[in-house]
């Protein structure tokens, strides 16, 4: 069983670095979200913040990559996610026709590349 | 196989009318909530982003059991990408503590907008504390989606069914990536770390209902990169409640034009 969870320190780091720092804010969530009404105001303005962090969440994995996309060139990368979403709007909102775009691109210029 | 995808993403799984009498159960409620998870293809992302974060794990030496249990708990890839790099590259747990609270601030939001969908004048909060254990951004938009289409009294019920069904998946491939590690071909992590931004950029932009959450997106994506040179840590919150609320306020002034 030690070898399959590791040590205790790790499962501890796990708890106090990964769990409770993301179960805070849903936690948090639920304490004022349970109390809000479907059709209030304030939800739309909730709504469009939760959407903006999202899109900021979208913009610094492209602008600032981790791991092994920092070896894919800038222009590459946002000309990946530029046909996905080209091709998202022309499939009448597919995901599934943007995203395969989107890694095609992605696949064949590092290929072309090299 | 990619027929069987074709086919999946086609004809999503059929719910009842909001009026049959199917819905009285609740375990069928949460057994529909599992099947759905074949009707998006998001599934298939979330599929991949946990090959590959099984895949991380095991290059940073993590153990199988670990990396499980972050899936369980954390229960978001990119906390769990930055939780798992930071970590492994040396850095204190406190700095990854830091690093991924930050990562996780949209929980907050997006548990906010979510929950008066699916609550009832019965609802109790603690009712609702696996459900927002569920929230994520796959969770999220599909709540949209598919929310209208069941009955109020068995969304809860149905979401636990969701939530289940996405997490099995997500723990199968977490196990597959930590087992496939060693032959994965290099240009697959840079493939993978792409489908999150992809993925989240289509689903968000198919989860727009208004023209604020249209001008969020639009927004929140271009003032990232200017607010990021500014270094304060919580780039992201300025940039998100910025964008959010400059989105909000163009929202209210047309609609007091409309008035």
């Amino acid at each position: 069983m030690s070898e399959f969870f590791g040590s205790p320190h790790a499962l501890l780091i796990l708890v106090l670095a990964g769990f409770l720092p993301n179960e805070v804010w849903r936690m948090a969530g639920l304490w004022f979200g349970a109390g809000v009404d479907e059709g209030s105001e304030v939800l739309v303005w909730v709504r469009a913040v939760a959407t903006a962090i999202l899109a900021g969440v979208i913009a610094q994995i492209l602008v600032q990559p981790p791991g092994a996309l920092a070896g894919v060139p800038d222009w590459l990368r946002y000309g990946a996610v530029a046909a996905g979403f080209a091709v998202f709007m022309l499939t009448r909102r597919s995901i599934f026709a943007g995203v395969v775009c989107g890694e095609i691109v992605l696949l064949a210029g590092k290929w072309w590349l090299g | 196989m990619p027929a069987t995808i074709q086919i999946s993403i086609r004809s999503p799984v059929a719910l009842p009318p909001l009026s049959s009498p199917q819905w009285k159960s609740p375990i069928r409620a949460f057994a529909w909530g599992m099947s759905s998870v074949a009707s998006t293809v998001l599934t298939l992302v979330l599929f991949a982003t946990y090959l590959g974060i099984g895949a991380l794990a095991h290059d940073s030496h993590f153990s199988l059991g670990w990396v499980l249990g972050s899936t369980l708990l954390v229960w978001a890839g990119p906390a769990q990408i930055i939780l798992i790099s930071t970590l492994g590259s040396g850095a204190t747990a406190v700095q990854a503590a830091i690093a991924v609270t930050v990562s996780a601030i949209r929980l907050f939001p997006m548990v906010v907008s979510v929950l008066p969908l699916m609550k009832t004048p019965q609802t109790k909060r603690r009712h609702l504390v696996l459900v927002t254990h569920f929230i994520a951004v796959t969770l999220w938009v599909e709540c949209y989606r598919l929310l209208p289409k069941v009955p109020r009294e068995r969304r809860i019920a149905f979401t636990h069914g969701l939530g289940c069904g996405l997490l099995s998946v997500c723990m199968v491939a977490t196990t597959l990536g930590y087992g496939l590690a060693a032959n994965l071909p290099p240009l697959f992590a840079a493939a993978i770390l792409l489908l999150t931004p992809l993925a989240f950029l289509l689903s968000t932009a198919r989860n727009c209902r208004q023209i604020s959450d249209v001008l969020a997106l639009v927004l929140g994506i271009a003032l990232f990169p200017l607010v990021s040179m500014l270094h304060t840590g919580v780039d992201i919150l300025i940039s998100g409640v910025t964008a959010g609320t400059i989105a909000y306020g163009v929202h209210w002034w047309r609609e007091r034009g409309r008035a």
